[in-house]
């Protein structure tokens, strides 16, 4: 019998504790240490929590570890704990039924874990854990055996470029704030919504990747800006930090190098605008969180007008990688100008929903299809829509491009915060253009004219459009207006916006004119231009769809054809997912 | 301004308000500048925003400490002590300018060190209540500034030593070589629009126009042949010793134009007293003041709105008053009800056009004799002295010296107020403006939003204070002096510190100087101590 | 050598000129005489590039001139047919968010929105749409609030926190709700020194006291100095007929075109009915109206009267700081020369 311990880790990443990683994780502490279970089998025991894996829909996911082999369980829930543990940890048999499918191996295969490698594998509150995985090796080497300048060319040689939306080359950025006589100097990391798995699972690299950027330009400061409202992001970086200060790795004279640095939260509250990194600082600095005018760049006159540098948490999360493996290594990956992988939410209409990581260069095919086993109900994929909010609309005919900085700036969208959502046959393409839309003229700051004004201009053509008031001129104020609004804005929030629409616009034009000129929204989306009626040939007669109808539009005696009003006709939908006989025609 | 014309020579602001910017450390003391001065504070907030630390000592928490490095909260009519203290610390740190005080001064002698040597900083603290590492501190940013400025108001002056009290402000000035450059003086703001002009004007019992004294034969031979007539040949009476002339029946008849002395001089029954004992009194006014109430003639004169002429502001600067609309009714040019008296008096002034009084003025004082209004509207205004009519005019005093030569150190001691609390009195009231009226009101009172917003007096009366007195915000209290009492709500403020009260003086209805004293004049200037009266606060 | 480093050069529109390191391509373009449209610019204020109406040229790429510094060699076009549409649909979006109100607005002949919409002959804007609509409130005397006018170029709230540095204002509500207001839509910390009706494009501000007392074209303004504290403002009262309604002052003025409550609004007693219109002589102890002729009379025999039984020291003058140089110089030269007296004084001279 092998005395090697059993590790249980328990997935508690904001998904994971969402659906029950608590309980799963007390249940199991409570079970082997109530029945006595390291000592009956004599070996220890321990369960952990971990951070995310990115395959949140199967949450909560176990990995039970038992003699070098690990097995993942899914959609775990408190009851199923004393199973697992009589007859796996115990039994050493593994209960298949409850294991991860085929899909949880094929989600992963085709990912290139750098950043997220450690996610879902170590203890985030644990500082032993990521050391013993070779954690502030990095800093340590970048302190004691790098000068500044040398850590600066190490970050200019991996290619590294900003993952928070601009794609701007780290290393220059570094390099222009580095070259800055002004002290003091500041070094900001934007932990955005899209960082939070970072933060959860394995927030010590986010602090030493600040740590090594805070050497490299010479910061005496750096800051965590982030949402309050992510309380366990908040929560595992403030844990982090103390455990870092411990160890001598944050506070006075880091590593013996003579080198202070110190790290402090700067909390934002909800607002897109603060991905732009000026709003981003007047927040800091206590102001309404709106851009400034550029020039002058951060990196020379930034927060509290000092040199900044800001980089958001995936970012920094690449620093100790690039450090410890060297640029060259990670310039290995990617493409030409884009190296490295990429941190993506892969969502919408796609079957396997979740946090991925790919290696920057990887086709929207073999991201839809591979990673994410293709469209819900096999349904046909319509469009991808890249970028966050202002990202564009990728159609299908541009499955193979390769996703990297330079492609999706040829096909008008942006890397942005990574938001990557999937739109199948059911969507019409008006209607998600207009969601965006009106996501970004609330979020607009309100500072330049083009964008508080234009934003609000273009949700109102849009909406006409999809009530069926639209006409063709609108199509051209749209056009008119994005290009004012795209060179005149005053931050990338507002030449931006008008992506979505412009994407669409070039891509699915016949459904914008569908919904002009035909007055009619070919995905049945849009309620002003459909029409419900019923197919007398099918029509049994149940009188279901009478019940279900909340404005009592549909008429007709049991067994006897039934008839909509169509002037009462609230165009809900409820009769044509209640018939059983697909006898509500919707047009 | 007696005071700093002992030490100088002459007395007024020595630089220009633009400079004001340009200050390294800027010490405010005894001026409320943000609600009295509101544009001098604009700037004042600029040299902040540039970089420069502001010191201010004041009583209250008055706005401007929003903006300070350091807010020392002296005692009212504890100036001397305070301004002492600091000079020690100068003194012990080796910060004075040898230089300076070698070449260009006089009277820094072994007395002068001895009494500020004596003068600690514990010490001061004991008098001003103001923590001494706070003295120290503003003493070494006051010192080290390249570039100091010191500005101070009526918190300075209307004190029983006042004229003490600015001495001892020229005194820090010259130990720190702060004088005769950009950027570094001593300023005193003025309160009026014209204070500056009716002073220099010769509205003065001892001056002609331009600071001349009339008791030296030479300047009246000037002047006399300049207006063609004989001249008296001793100094006149002061404002109230003309007051207390008339209680003695010495004067007979008065003619007042464009002041309100009951509302605005303290001692408010003193001033009707002796303004009804006249024989004759005229009044020269654009309202129906409380003091034209009293008059036998009462003439209607125009308003600034109304009329063409200079002003003078507090920087020296002569500057365009032209007429905007036509007086109403009868109301006439102050100028042409002189020139009319005058005439009839038997002695004409046959002036065609103010510009001629304006270059009569330019023969009387050489500082003036360079501005025309010609001048004025093309460059906007000037600083006298401007001698001829290429010179550019002044934005500072004494690059080359000073007009008596060396300017001269002042042995001052700290002496207390006249008016100290006691157990019948135990508050200090500490009286002045607030940002929205002006004066006695009979401007601003008239202006409905400004009524709307700040019509009703009040009295600031620490939390503390007000616990003990049982009184909240709104709470109608009885504020009784040695002098008088009036009554009038309480607000509760931090403003004031505990013990000291304030009341502006704007309204007539709680008219602060019922209860301040016409007693305790300044020795020198016989200013009234108006910032330091001892009262009683009772609830009604 | 060190001089000629913070010289560049440029061209613009293609003339060539000389600055200062630093200048903005905005203030190169004055110094040439070649205007550029601004609706949020403010010469006495920081940057804030927030209207985008100053857009002009550079490498084919529109920059906001009014914060982009000029650099060397750089060839900066003002009004390319590009820019100038650009331009044209910026200004027709503010257009679009504006009532169209101009026939009574207090601001019409004055309003800069209005200027440029002339400028673009913008009739009706393009871009049409819903507007903001605020409910019309009256929380303070001194300034009328109309929000809908308010095409949030940010000077007020800049002006009240770097001049006045109170802060009593800021932007809130996000996106095209976005609006400037007091904390909680109170008025906590105001001033009322009207900075903010000084530097506002349009009728968004404006003062209370004036409204609809006359239209820009029936106004005389006239320079002259505040008659308030000593600071000596520089006024520019406006006056409509034989009353004052308004105030403003000169920017390059010794107040740099700033004022106080007192200055901005409290010159209204200038027209009071309260004025004294008529000499009063007190008879039986009752102050009646009388004619000049009798007021002079009475006074100057009642004076000499004095004068020649008790002295002239028995007669005394007190001045006025509120008047001017002129009169107060008058005014002891008479008790001095006429009079043969030096008891003159004035009560503030200290």
């Amino acid at each position: 019998m092998s005395s090697q311990p059993i590790e249980i880790k328990v997935c508690l990443g904001t998904s994971g504790s969402a659906a029950g990683g608590e309980e799963v994780l007390r249940m199991f502490q409570h079970r082997i240490s109530e029945q006595g279970i390291e000592a009956q089998i004599g070996r220890r025991c321990t369960p952990k929590k971990v951070g995310c894996r990115g395959f949140c829909s199967r949450d909560v996911l176990v990995d039970i570890i038992r003699d070098g082999n690990k097995t993942t369980y899914q959609s775990v829930t408190p009851i199923m704990v004393e199973r697992i543990v009589q007859d796996h940890i115990v039994g050493g048999t593994a209960i298949a039924e409850w294991t991860v499918t085929d899909e949880y191996a094929s989600f992963h295969e085709k990912q290139h874990k750098i950043v997220l490698g450690p996610c879902g594998e170590i203890d985030p509150e644990s500082i032993d854990e990521y050391i013993a995985m070779q954690g502030y090796l990095a800093a340590r080497k970048a302190m004691t055996r790098m000068t500044p300048d040398d850590v600066i060319d190490e970050v200019v040689r991996s290619g590294l470029r900003g993952r928070g939306g601009s794609g701007f080359l780290t290393g220059e950025k570094w390099k222009v704030c580095r070259r800055e006589e002004q002290h003091p100097k500041y070094i900001i990391c934007n932990v955005g919504e899209v960082n939070r798995p970072l933060a959860e699972g394995n927030p010590h690299a986010i602090i030493e990747g600040l740590l090594i950027g805070g050497y490299a330009i010479c910061a005496s400061k750096g800051y965590l800006y982030i949402r309050e409202r992510y309380h366990r992001s908040v929560e595992r970086l403030r844990i982090a930090i103390e455990q870092a200060r411990e160890k001598g790795f944050i506070g006075p004279n880091v590593f013996g190098t003579g080198f202070d640095f110190e790290i402090e939260f700067s909390f934002g509250t909800e607002a897109f605008i603060c991905g732009e990194e000026t709003a981003l600082m007047e927040s800091i600095e206590g102001k309404r969180a709106m851009p400034r005018v550029r020039p002058p760049f951060p990196a020379v006159q930034g927060l509290w007008g000092k040199p900044t540098v800001i980089n958001n948490a995936e970012t920094f999360s690449n620093i100790p990688i690039i450090i410890g493996r060297g640029g060259e290594w990670f310039s290995s990956i990617g493409t030409k100008e884009s190296k490295g992988t990429k941190v993506f939410t892969l969502s919408g209409k796609v079957r396997n929903n979740g946090l991925v990581e790919i290696p920057m260069g990887m086709s929207f095919r073999d991201i839809v299809y591979g990673i994410g086993g293709g469209i819900e109900g096999d349904k046909a994929l319509k469009a991808i829509q890249v970028g966050g909010p202002s990202g564009g609309i990728i159609p299908t005919s541009m499955l193979d491009l390769g996703l990297d900085y330079e492609n999706l700036a040829k096909v008008g969208s942006i890397v942005g915060s990574g938001g990557m959502v999937v739109f199948d046959e059911d969507d019409c393409i008006v209607s998600v253009t207009k969601f965006y839309m009106e996501f970004l003229q609330r979020e607009s700051c309100g500072k330049c004219t083009p964008c508080r004004v234009g934003t609000r201009r273009m949700l109102e053509l849009l909406t006409k459009i999809t009530e069926g008031t639209g006409g063709d001129e609108d199509l051209r104020t749209l056009e008119r207006l994005s290009g004012v609004m795209a060179a005149t804005s005053l931050c990338g929030l507002g030449r931006s916006a008008p992506n979505p629409f412009l994407t669409s616009f070039s891509h699915f034009k016949d459904e914008y004119l569908a919904h002009i000129r035909d007055r009619k929204c070919p995905a049945g989306v849009c309620t002003a231009l459909i029409i419900f009626s019923v197919n007398e040939e099918q029509c049994k007669g149940c009188g279901l769809c009478k019940r279900v109808c909340p404005a009592k539009a549909i008429a007709g005696e049991v067994k006897k054809i039934h008839l909509i009003d169509p002037d009462r006709c609230i165009k809900c939908g409820a009769c044509f997912r209640a018939c059983k006989f697909k006898a509500i025609k919707k047009q | 301004m007696a005071g700093l014309a002992t030490v100088f020579g002459s007395g007024a602001m020595t630089n220009s308000l633009a400079e004001i910017e340009n200050n390294d450390a800027l010490f405010v003391i005894g001026s409320n500048t943000k609600e009295n001065h509101p544009i001098v504070a604009l700037r004042m907030i600029k040299a902040v925003r540039k970089g420069a630390k502001l010191i201010i000592a004041d009583p209250r928490r008055v706005p401007l400490v929003r903006f300070a490095h350091l807010w020392l909260q002296q005692r009212p009519g504890t100036d001397v002590a305070l301004l002492n203290g600091m000079m020690h610390v100068i003194l012990n740190d080796g910060l004075t300018d040898s230089a300076f005080i070698a070449e260009r001064t006089e009277g820094f002698d072994e007395n002068f060190r001895k009494n500020i040597g004596e003068c600690t900083p514990e010490s001061a603290e004991k008098i001003t209540g103001v923590p001494k590492e706070k003295i120290v501190e503003a003493a070494r940013i006051y010192a080290r500034a390249e570039r100091a400025g010191i500005y101070y108001t009526m918190g300075i002056t209307q004190h029983s030593h006042g004229t003490d009290n600015v001495l001892s402000i020229a005194n820090l000035a010259l130990m720190t070589g702060n004088l005769g450059k950009e950027s570094s003086g001593v300023n005193p703001l003025r309160g009026q629009n014209n204070v500056q002009g009716a002073t220099d004007m010769g509205c003065l019992p001892n001056l002609f126009p331009g600071y001349q004294r009339v008791t030296v034969p030479a300047v009246r031979r000037k002047f006399e042949e300049l207006w063609g007539v004989k001249l008296p040949e001793h100094e006149g009476l002061m404002a109230n010793g003309m007051l207390d002339a008339a209680l003695e029946g010495k004067l007979k008849a008065l003619y007042i134009m464009g002041e309100n002395p009951v509302l605005s001089d303290p001692d408010m029954s003193h001033t009707k007293k002796a303004l009804s004992s006249l024989d004759f009194l005229v009044v020269q006014d654009i309202f129906m003041t409380e003091t034209a109430a009293l008059a036998h003639v009462v003439l209607p004169a125009t308003s600034f709105a109304e009329k063409v002429g200079t002003f003078t502001n507090t920087e020296r600067r002569v500057q365009r008053v032209r007429r905007v609309v036509d007086a109403p009714g009868l109301a006439m040019k102050d100028s042409h009800i002189i020139m009319e008296l005058s005439g009839r008096m038997g002695y004409s002034m046959p002036y065609h056009h103010t510009e001629e009084v304006f270059q009569e003025i330019g023969k009387a004082w050489p500082a003036m004799a360079g501005i025309s209004y010609s001048r004025l509207d093309e460059e906007g205004g000037l600083q006298w002295p401007c001698p001829t009519a290429d010179h550019p005019g002044t934005p500072f005093l004494f690059k080359n010296g000073f007009p008596r030569g060396k300017a001269a150190f002042s042995m001052v001691q700290y002496t207390p107020s006249i008016e100290q609390p006691d157990a019948e009195y135990p508050f200090t009231l500490t009286t002045g403006r607030m940002l929205f009226q002006y004066h006695g009101g009979s401007m601003t009172r008239r202006v409905a939003p400004i009524e709307q917003v700040a019509g009703e007096p009040y009295i600031e009366i620490n939390p503390e204070d007000a616990r003990d007195l049982a009184v909240t915000n709104g709470t109608v209290v009885t504020v009784a002096s040695r002098q008088g009492s009036l009554t009038v709500k309480a607000q509760v403020s931090a403003r004031p510190g505990r013990g000291v009260v304030f009341i502006p003086f704007h309204f007539r209805e709680a008219a602060a100087n019922v209860l301040t004293s016409s007693k305790g004049l300044d020795p020198i200037c016989r200013i009234p101590s108006l910032k330091v009266t001892a009262v009683r606060i009772e609830k009604t | 050598m060190e001089k000629l480093k913070n010289i560049i050069s440029l061209t613009i529109d293609g003339q060539r000129i000389t600055v200062q390191s630093g200048t903005t391509i905005l203030a190169a373009a004055r110094k040439l005489d070649i205007s550029i449209p601004v609706l949020c610019h403010h010469p006495k204020l920081t940057a804030t590039g927030a209207c985008r109406v100053c857009i002009v040229e550079v490498n084919g790429i529109p920059v906001t001139s009014c914060t982009t510094a000029a650099e060397e060699g750089m060839e900066v076009i003002t009004a390319s047919p590009y820019i100038e549409n650009l331009r044209r649909d910026i200004i027709d979006l503010i257009l679009s968010d504006h009532p169209y109100d101009c026939m009574v607005c207090e601001r019409a002949g004055s309003c800069e929105l209005q200027e440029l919409a002339y400028k673009y002959q913008i009739r009706t804007p393009v871009f049409r749409g819903e507007r903001r609509i605020y409910p019309k409130r009256d929380g303070n005397p001194f300034i009328e609030r109309d929000m809908e006018k308010c095409i949030l170029c940010g000077r007020c709230v800049k002006v009240c926190d770097e001049v006045q540095g109170v802060g009593a204002i800021d932007y809130a509500y996000k996106g095209f709700q976005t609006k400037i207001c007091p904390p909680f839509e109170r008025d906590l910390s105001c001033e009322f020194c009207g900075q903010c009706i000084t530097v506002c494009p349009t009728g968004a501000l404006v003062s209370k006291p004036s409204l609809g007392k006359g239209r820009q074209q029936d106004i005389r303004k006239v320079a002259t100095i505040c008659p308030y504290c000593g600071c000596g403002c520089n006024l520019t009262l406006h006056a409509h007929k034989n009353e004052v309604i308004r105030t403003s002052s000169p920017k390059d003025s010794i107040n740099e075109g700033w004022l106080c409550v007192k200055g901005k609004f409290g010159l209204s007693f200038i027209n009071s009915p309260d004025r004294l219109k008529t000499p009063l002589v007190r008879k039986n102890g009752v102050l009646v109206e009388a004619s000049w002729e009798e007021a002079f009379t009475y006074t100057a025999d009642r004076l000499k009267q004095i004068r020649d039984t008790r002295g002239p020291d028995a007669i005394g003058g007190l001045s006025s700081a509120r008047c001017t140089n002129e009169e107060n110089y008058l005014f002891q030269k008479f008790l001095r020369a006429a009079v043969g007296t030096n008891n003159v004084d004035h009560c503030a001279r200290y």
